[in-house]
């Protein structure tokens, strides 16, 4: 029997970074502390209230669509999907149907192989509908009343659905952070994991060849509310495995009677995909358009408007920053997968000190780490990208070492930390204090060899008899008294001096 | 029967124009008016049932105010004084808003609808909520889960329905204005029930923003008052465009109640023989025909029209109005307002006793139809199929209106029938909604005005149909008719 094929394909909810909701002007912000605060008669429901299409909301949607590669629909409409909930006010929810705003996109993502090969995941479609609200169920075990917060009702979401083109748990997490990198960097999402702004179920079944050579399906599962990108990776390789040993067990496949498609949950503290009661006895949602809202039109002017706007996505920037700055495939992606914000960052850097390599090792090594240590994002990053340039500029020159340029870095923070605003004159002031400005006057660095040697003799006979790690010790001591001085320059002239 | 103050029993019996005046003048203070339609529905109401709330207090103060602010030389509404009675669809804020149903019996929206936002603006006198069918479903004001309502001109019978609160409150002098709304007829039938004027404005030419909807995409909200200019004068002071309602049409609203004193020229008047079928009462049929001569002897031309796709309208209104009802009434599922089942086993339960419980029989009716329609499998041969005659039916009347100015027709096939005629009889209701629910289903304007009394003495309408916004035309062409007529100047006795 050949391996099984894996075969998912993923159901991604993303909510927009707009204002307002989509149908009414409350406000939209993850705010679960004061439940039922950003509300009003329309996201509550309330009896006579009507929706009013909110155009940022529609237009980021286009965008997402036009970025994902998708057609759009000129002819788009609002329809009412119905199921009785109590986190949803109105009876239904507003949705779309059949003639989703896009359609037909695809995403590119790196293969599973080393080669670099690229692998293109289809988008069925993309639509926009509203969020429902949150129940609160007592958890106290008292049986205390469930709560409703309606905080989240109304605001706007984006269903974005692949085709079943993933083959691999490593795919399917390269595929979510990937989609998740294009939204940040379109920026119509925050894609917060942990607020519920990026939501993810995966479709998954295997193709499995059977010793008669038949291919046989196993049944389709949905394991739902998948909530981090190891959630995807590890749900679909654990479902993968658990259908396999069914079939085995079995023999049950799609199209069997009475195999329907199941609905499962992640427990990500197991590592297991649970059983859930069968998708819900109204699955019938008696889908029709909302009268309530017009059909929306996009014309071509309102597609080119969207498309200016689009910005460089992540994959034209990878590329991009290894042309016009020289980085190394790995370097460009470490910058790019920070985000827009941190990318940005990085251009800035390697346009003022000129040296895109210099620039990715310190924004990649000095600079990450420093974030991580202070859970920072770049936007709160204390030192600013042209101050960090203009300090690599001096390293860039030869004015200073690396290793003096770290100092000038670690003092520069340390400013901040004591609340003090640094700037172009700190760099220039903590050199001075530190002295470690490259020391360019080699007459005042011999005086300082020549006495260090004279201090060290054993150091020097050794090096002399044959020792080259001895001079260690010797440069060592040169670098302590000048401090801005080169190491390569300094071993260099003890090299001279004692080979003499 | 107590007697009032002859002063003060007058007042209701004042048209509004001449209330206008005398309240402008200083003669006469909304308080005044205010107080003597509160003193007439205190004493007569009882018997009519047309009110379910009477707001004496926040009218009193309403009134107080207008007249305050004209005593010191302030700027008053287009309506300043004038009271008006409320379908209880609309939403008041602070003030229970029931649709008539135990669903919303202790329902106090938080908000005003736009209507009621233009009204107060304008100065009108708010004196309270009036009676309907629960939700706006029925033709007969018996579908209240509080009360029916009795015809001021013989309270055997219905006063039609839904809006027959409205009606029956213009028609009882108990408020010269009232608010209605029209499904499929409910201010139209009611009017000619009742012997009043009642106009479906164009879809979209009033906003339903705080209409409780029961079929969104035929609902209107529209006026209804003694005469034609009245009439002009509410619809002005209600219609526009409003943001908060995406079908709300961007038109400019012309000066109706002056405009409407001015006669067509040339008039060209449509009539479809199809409405002057089997089961049309012969009274009405002879009112129609008198109506219309009333049109001929001013010189207006009679051309006989086609609508080759009436005789579809009840079949498609009867699959969109349910289908959009059982959504729309959802959201009445007992969670967060309204009322709520006091035991249950579990979630599903609690919705089914809550709904179960609280909602009428029709109102159950339609939403059963509505949620059959919708259902998977019978969507396209259903709801789709009811939508492109619907189309249909536009087109049918956008060529007859090529035509002619507007067309005329029957309101109702006969004047109100008796309470409980027709209560266990589902689809002879339907059928009273045969000549206006066509209007819905196309969008139009339409009036209903009087045109006559049955030899038992109830009021006869007529209803006219004009294009798409053209309520000014509709206006001047019913004013054509009043001008030569009494028929809206005679009263119910009570």
């Amino acid at each position: 029997m050949n391996s099984p094929t894996l075969i998912v394909g993923l159901e991604v909810h993303v909510q927009l970074l707009t204002e307002s909701k989509l149908f009414c002007g409350c406000a939209n912000r993850f705010n679960p502390d004061e439940p039922n605060t950003q509300t009003c008669p329309v996201c509550l429901g309330l009896p006579g209230s009507l929706p009013v299409m909110n155009e940022r909301a529609f237009r980021l949607a286009l965008k997402t669509g036009l970025a994902l590669n998708c057609d759009i629909s000129p002819f788009t409409k609002w329809d009412r999907k119905q199921y009785y909930y109590p986190d949803l006010p109105k009876g239904y929810q507003i949705s779309q149907y059949d003639l989703p705003f896009s359609h037909d996109g695809w995403l590119e993502i790196d293969g599973d192989g080393d080669d670099g090969g690229r692998r293109r995941i289809g988008i069925i479609r993309a639509h926009l509908e509203e969020d429902a609200g949150k129940n609160l169920h007592d958890e106290s075990g008292r049986g205390g009343d469930s709560r409703v917060d309606l905080n989240r009702a109304g605001t706007p979401l984006l269903e974005i659905v692949s085709q079943p083109d993933i083959r691999s748990p490593q795919e399917a997490k390269r595929y979510l952070e990937d989609l998740k990198l294009l939204l940040t960097y379109l920026g119509v999402s925050d894609c917060n994991m942990q607020e519920g702004s990026l939501r993810c179920d995966a479709n998954v079944n295997l193709h499995v060849t059977t010793d008669d050579g038949k291919v046989a399906a196993t049944p389709i599962v949905e394991v739902k509310n998948l909530n981090s990108f190891r959630g995807v990776e590890q749900a679909v390789e654990h479902e993968a495995r658990r259908q396999l040993d069914e079939f085995h067990r079995t023999g049950r496949k799609l199209g069997d009677p009475g195999v329907e498609k199941e609905t499962r949950g992640w427990n990500a503290d197991r590592g297991v995909t649970f059983a859930q009661r069968g998708k819900e006895e109204a699955s019938d949602y008696r889908y029709f358009p909302d009268p309530d809202l017009a059909p929306v039109t996009v014309d071509e002017e309102l597609l080119e408007t969207i498309q200016d706007e689009l910005p460089e996505f992540p994959a034209e920037r990878r590329a991009r920053f290894g042309t016009a700055w020289g980085l190394s495939n790995y370097d460009a992606a470490v910058i790019v997968d920070q985000g827009a914000v941190f990318a940005d960052y990085f251009e800035r850097v390697a346009k003022t000190c000129g040296d895109g390599k210099q620039a990715a090792n310190w924004v990649t090594q000095d600079v990450l780490r420093e974030l991580n240590e202070r859970q920072l994002g770049i936007a709160d990053f204390p030192i600013a990208a042209d101050l960090l340039g203009r300090l690599l500029a001096k390293v860039v020159a030869g004015e200073l070492t690396v290793k003096s340029g770290r100092e000038v870095f670690a003092e520069l923070l340390a400013r901040t930390d004591r609340g003090e605003d640094i700037g172009g004159g700190d760099i220039d002031a903590i050199v001075a204090e530190k002295g470690l400005a490259v020391v360019a006057d080699t007459g005042a660095l011999e005086v300082v060899v020549e006495r260090v040697i004279a201090n060290n003799p054993n150091a020097a006979e050794a090096f002399r008899g044959g020792k080259p790690q001895a001079i260690g010790k010797l440069i060592g001591e040169v670098m302590r008294e000048v401090k801005g001085a080169d190491a390569k320059v300094v071993r260099q002239m003890i090299v001279e001096r004692l080979s003499r | 029967m107590p007697r009032t103050t002859p002063a003060a029993s007058d007042l209701p019996d004042v048209p509004v124009v001449e209330l206008l005046v005398r309240l402008a003048s200083g003669s006469l203070t909304a308080v005044e008016l205010a107080e003597a339609h509160l003193e007439r529905i205190a004493q007569l109401d009882d018997s009519l049932g047309a009110f379910l709330l009477v707001d004496r207090d926040g009218a009193l103060r309403a009134a107080q105010d207008i007249d305050r602010r004209r005593r010191n030389g302030r700027p008053v509404g287009m309506l300043a004084g004038l009271p008006v009675a409320l379908k209880d669809v609309v939403c008041t804020r602070g003030l229970p808003t029931t649709c008539a149903s135990r669903m919303l019996e202790r329902f106090v929206p938080p908000y005003d609808a736009y209507v009621v936002e233009r009204l107060r603006a304008a100065d009108a006198v708010v004196l309270g909520k009036v009676n309907m069918d629960e939700f706006a479903m029925g033709s007969s004001t018996e579908n209240s889960a509080f009360r029916p309502t009795r015809n001021p001109w013989n309270r055997e019978h219905s006063p039609g329905g839904s809006s027959g609160g409205s009606a029956a409150a213009v028609a009882a002098r108990f408020a010269p204005l009232a608010i209605g709304s029209d499904t499929g007829g409910s201010i139209r039938q009611p009017a000619a029930f009742c012997g009043v004027v009642g106009l479906k404005p164009t879809y979209g030419r009033v906003s339903r923003y705080g209409l409780v909807a029961f079929a969104s995409s035929l609902d209107q909200i529209g006026p209804l008052a003694r005469d034609v200019k009245s009439t002009a004068l509410l619809l002005e002071s209600i219609a526009g465009h409003d943001p908060r309602d995406s079908t709300s049409l961007d038109a400019d609203v012309p000066p109706y109640s002056r405009n409407c004193e001015e006669p067509v020229r040339g008039l060209r008047i449509g009539f479809a023989r199809a409405h002057f079928g089997d089961g049309l009462d012969g009274d009405v049929e002879s009112a129609v025909r008198r109506a219309l001569d009333v049109y001929r002897s001013q010189g207006a031309q009679l051309v006989e029209i086609e609508l080759p796709h009436a005789k579809y309208a009840v079949a498609a209104y009867y699959l969109i109005a349910p289908s959009e009802a059982s959504s729309n009434l959802a959201r009445f599922d007992g969670v967060h307002y309204g009322h709520r089942a006091e035991r249950f086993e579990n979630l599903v339960d609690m919705f089914a006793a809550t709904r179960g419980e609280a909602l009428g029989d029709e109102v159950k009716r339609r939403i059963m139809l509505g949620t059959y329609a919708l259902s998977a499998g019978y969507y396209d041969a259903y709801y789709l199929k009811a939508l492109k005659v619907r189309r249909l039916i536009r087109q049918d009347f956008d060529r007859a209106l090529e035509r002619v100015d507007a067309i005329a027709s029957p309101v109702a096939p006969r004047p109100a029938f008796r309470l409980g005629e027709l209560v266990n009889d589902p689809l002879a209701m339907y059928l009273e909604d045969l000549y206006t629910l066509s209007a819905n289903l196309a969008g139009l304007p339409g009036i209903s005005i009087p045109a006559g009394f049955s030899s038992a003495g109830l009021p006869i309408g007529l209803q006219l149909l004009a294009p798409p916004l053209e309520e000014e035309r509709l206006l001047r062409v019913a004013r054509m008719h009043e001008r030569e007529t009494d028929w809206h100047e005679r009263r119910p006795e009570l």
